[in-house]
């Protein structure tokens, strides 16, 4: 298997506060890992550190992506590099239409690959077809960027994003919360049609149910910033029936010795 | 990011060079006597220096404003030259083979090259540098249709009965400060009227370009519409960088008479100050145009991102019956520069309608200021205004204020505000980044998205250029 991802001793720290405290993740190729935890374990500070957000500071440790060190790489970099963060909260960018912004992220990601642009009508082509994937209306393009959308149609348009990039490693944050049922499945079979062979996926929840739509390869449980266990996709239903108190460790280093 | 956008902030204003041309200027100072000097040289009627004179001794009893919210250390009006003339081979070039090449090649620097051949087809150019026009372009096509498009000193020559006719009948000499002194030393400007029923086949436009050290700049332009008429009017304005602070005092009067449309744009770019605030035009302007006839119209578009102070507000009187006044603006502040800016719409007529969109732009110590006027007069029956401002503020060191001023004498009008504020922020930009964005587009798309309102109403063109000169003006500001 091909290594794609590789996180060795990471640990990270904002405003001098220390979120991850050593973390260590092998991702293959084409495999779906989820990373479970409690709120406040630091699970989406891992996907801001992959994602290159500068409000977070790498303290101690490498990343590995495709043999290159990707803590070097500023976001958009990352971005063209095939990293695609879907967000827990995606932002509103008032008079952007979506077709516009996504065309822009396209092209950007296009050029840096020596491909070449696309134009209008093509991109219009391609937009349609991955609207179907996670079921979206037209009047969806015209419509400025997550504004006035509902949490549902935020979390399918990170999703329909994804699509539309096609990146080599997507990263979920809790993509699944604020969804019905409904919503969770459409979101859920978007990221199944995406799956291949050459592509990764990092989904980082709460809970277990999203995990009955997405079948992830491995499962880690991250809390206090490190990882205290890690398996197949059964130590989801483990979780799910026990509680995060199951595998809760004390931390070894008190936050006063990090300082 | 902090250092990148350090990098975009420090980068230099593109348009600050100096062309060395040997210039024709007054001493400095004001006085009856500069003021008969600036009309000799221009040899002007009697009417012309009667009307200065009138002007001159009314302003120097005036008091400048203090009303606004802009700060800057009184201004030495006996420091400043008020008249400044590119020294020409001859009086007037008739042509543009007869315009200096030194004029010529600023002109192409700036992007305006002034050769018709070269010129966007549909844009007639009006490049007026320092105190004078040098050049008008497509002035004999124009002329086929009755379409009168030359210098304000041409026009003073070559038309007095419409200049005595329409000079001071929007904006009198004695309306404001700037604009008494303005009217007392202005040297050159556009002056342009379209016949009866004429639609001008292209768009006009004035090219301003500041030069000479010292120097004041008064231009004044003219726009008469006759019945049934339209035109599209565009101004441009740069100025190289010097570390003194200059004078821009401007008045633009715009007639609209029965059911012709005025539509007036305006990219204003002069040099805004280092990152320090030193130097930097203060750029203070009266223009206003009055719906004279029934059904007529006039729309100000405008794109404020330069001049150290910014102190303008195009205003429209609605004196026809069913007119239309709109105001359209973008006024972006960065570094330390300030505008205090917006409109006035006076109701006169019967069911006028009246719109104003303000978007306001501030970075870094910049200071922005909607003032804004809807007054509606006792028989003004059914008039309409709807006011929008928002202010998008980048970093915390920059302010946004909002003045609407609304008075109505008659009960019939409707008047709506509507008014935000909010900030550009790091989670945008890092979103847009995260999508493969360069941090320069990411800005530049959200700053464009915030104006989407104002620049649709922006020539195709202009929309082009303006909304560029936005993502320079201020890329990088956040950080």
């Amino acid at each position: 298997m091909n290594l794609m991802l590789e996180i060795k001793n990471l640990h990270v720290s904002i405003e001098g506060k220390q979120i991850l405290k050593g973390i260590d993740l092998k991702i293959s190729a084409g495999e779906v890992h989820a990373i479970m935890g409690p709120n406040g374990s630091g699970k989406s500070t891992l996907t801001q550190v992959l994602a290159g957000n500068e409000k977070y500071e790498v303290t101690k440790g490498e990343v590995i992506y495709q043999g290159k060190n990707l803590l070097e790489l500023s976001p958009e970099v990352r971005a063209r590099e095939g990293v695609f963060l879907a967000f827990q909260y995606p932002v509103e960018i008032p008079g952007v239409s979506n077709a516009y912004f996504l065309k822009a992220a396209l092209n950007e990601i296009r050029s840096a690959k020596g491909l070449e642009e696309m134009d209008a009508v093509e991109f219009l082509e391609l937009l349609k077809e991955k609207m179907k994937l996670v079921e979206m209306d037209s009047s969806f393009t015209n419509r400025p960027v997550n504004e006035g959308f509902s949490g549902g149609e935020k979390k399918r348009n990170e999703i329909l994003q994804m699509a539309v990039l096609e990146p080599t490693l997507g990263v979920l944050d809790e993509t699944d919360s604020g969804l019905d049922i409904d919503a969770l499945k459409i979101v859920a079979q978007g990221v199944n049609r995406l799956r291949r062979k050459d592509r990764s996926f990092l989904v980082v929840t709460h809970y277990q149910r999203l995990l009955n739509y997405i079948i992830p390869d491995f499962v880690h449980v991250l809390v206090g910033g490190r990882m205290v266990r890690s398996g197949g996709k059964d130590l989801a239903f483990q979780l799910e029936e026990k509680g995060y108190d199951w595998v809760k460790v004390e931390p070894e280093v008190s936050e006063e010795h990090v300082k | 990011m902090v250092n990148q956008a350090k990098a975009l902030i420090d980068r230099e204003y593109k348009w600050g060079f100096v062309t060395n041309v040997e210039a024709d200027a007054a001493p400095k100072g004001l006085s009856e006597e500069i003021i008969r000097f600036i009309s000799k040289k221009k040899n002007e009627p009697a009417f012309m220096l009667e009307w200065r004179l009138n002007a001159y001794r009314r302003w120097i009893k005036m008091e400048p404003p203090t009303w606004q919210h802009v700060y800057y250390p009184p201004i030495d009006y006996q420091g400043i030259i008020y008249y400044s003339a590119p020294k020409l081979k001859k009086d007037r070039p008739k042509s543009l083979g007869e315009v200096d090449q030194e004029i010529l090649e600023t002109y192409e620097k700036l992007g305006i090259p002034l050769e018709e051949q070269k010129r966007l087809v549909g844009v007639a150019v009006d490049a007026v540098f320092d105190s004078v026009s040098v050049a008008t372009t497509f002035k004999e096509k124009l002329a086929e249709r009755g379409i009168i498009f030359c210098s304000f000193s041409e026009a003073v020559q070559n038309h007095p009965d419409l200049v005595q006719k329409y000079l001071g009948s929007v904006v009198p000499y004695a309306d404001n400060f700037y604009a008494t002194l303005n009217s007392a030393v202005f040297s050159d400007g556009s002056f342009c009227y379209i016949p009866k029923g004429v639609r001008c086949p292209m768009e006009l436009s004035t090219y301003f370009r500041i030069n000479a050290a010292d120097t004041g700049q008064f231009e004044r332009t003219l726009i008469v519409a006759e019945e049934g008429s339209y035109v599209s009017y565009l101004e441009g304005c740069t100025a190289p960088i010097r570390d003194v602070n200059q004078l821009h005092a401007a008045v633009v009067e715009l007639v609209a008479l029965e059911g012709a449309t005025i539509k007036y744009s305006t990219v204003q770019n002069w040099y805004p100050g280092d990152k320090n605030g030193k130097g930097g035009i203060y750029n203070f302007v009266t223009k206003r145009g009055k719906c004279a006839g029934a059904n007529s119209k006039i729309s100000w578009t405008q794109v404020e991102t330069g001049s150290a102070i910014t102190w303008k507000y195009p205003s429209v009187i609605l004196q026809g019956d069913h007119s239309i006044g709109e105001f359209y603006s973008v006024a972006l502040t960065n570094n330390h520069q300030q505008a205090d800016t917006g409109t006035k719409m006076i109701h006169i007529g019967k069911n006028t309608r009246s719109t104003i969109i303000s978007k306001g732009i501030a970075a870094r110590f910049g200071s922005n200021t909607y003032r804004g006027l809807v007054k509606v007069m006792p028989k003004a029956e059914n008039a309409r205004n709807y006011t929008q401002c928002d202010s998008l503020l980048m970093g915390d060191k920059c302010a946004a204020n909002t003045f609407p001023y609304i008075e109505v004498l008659n009960r019939s009008a409707k008047v709506e505000h509507e008014a935000s504020t909010s900030k550009i922020s790091e989670d945008q930009l890092f979103y847009l980044r995260q999508r493969g964005i360069s941090p320069e587009n990411a800005v530049s798309i959200i700053i464009n998205g915030f104006c989407k309102e104002v620049f649709k109403n922006l020539p195709m063109e202009f929309a082009v250029e303006a909304s560029k000169l936005l993502g320079v003006s201020l890329e990088g500001a956040v950080g």
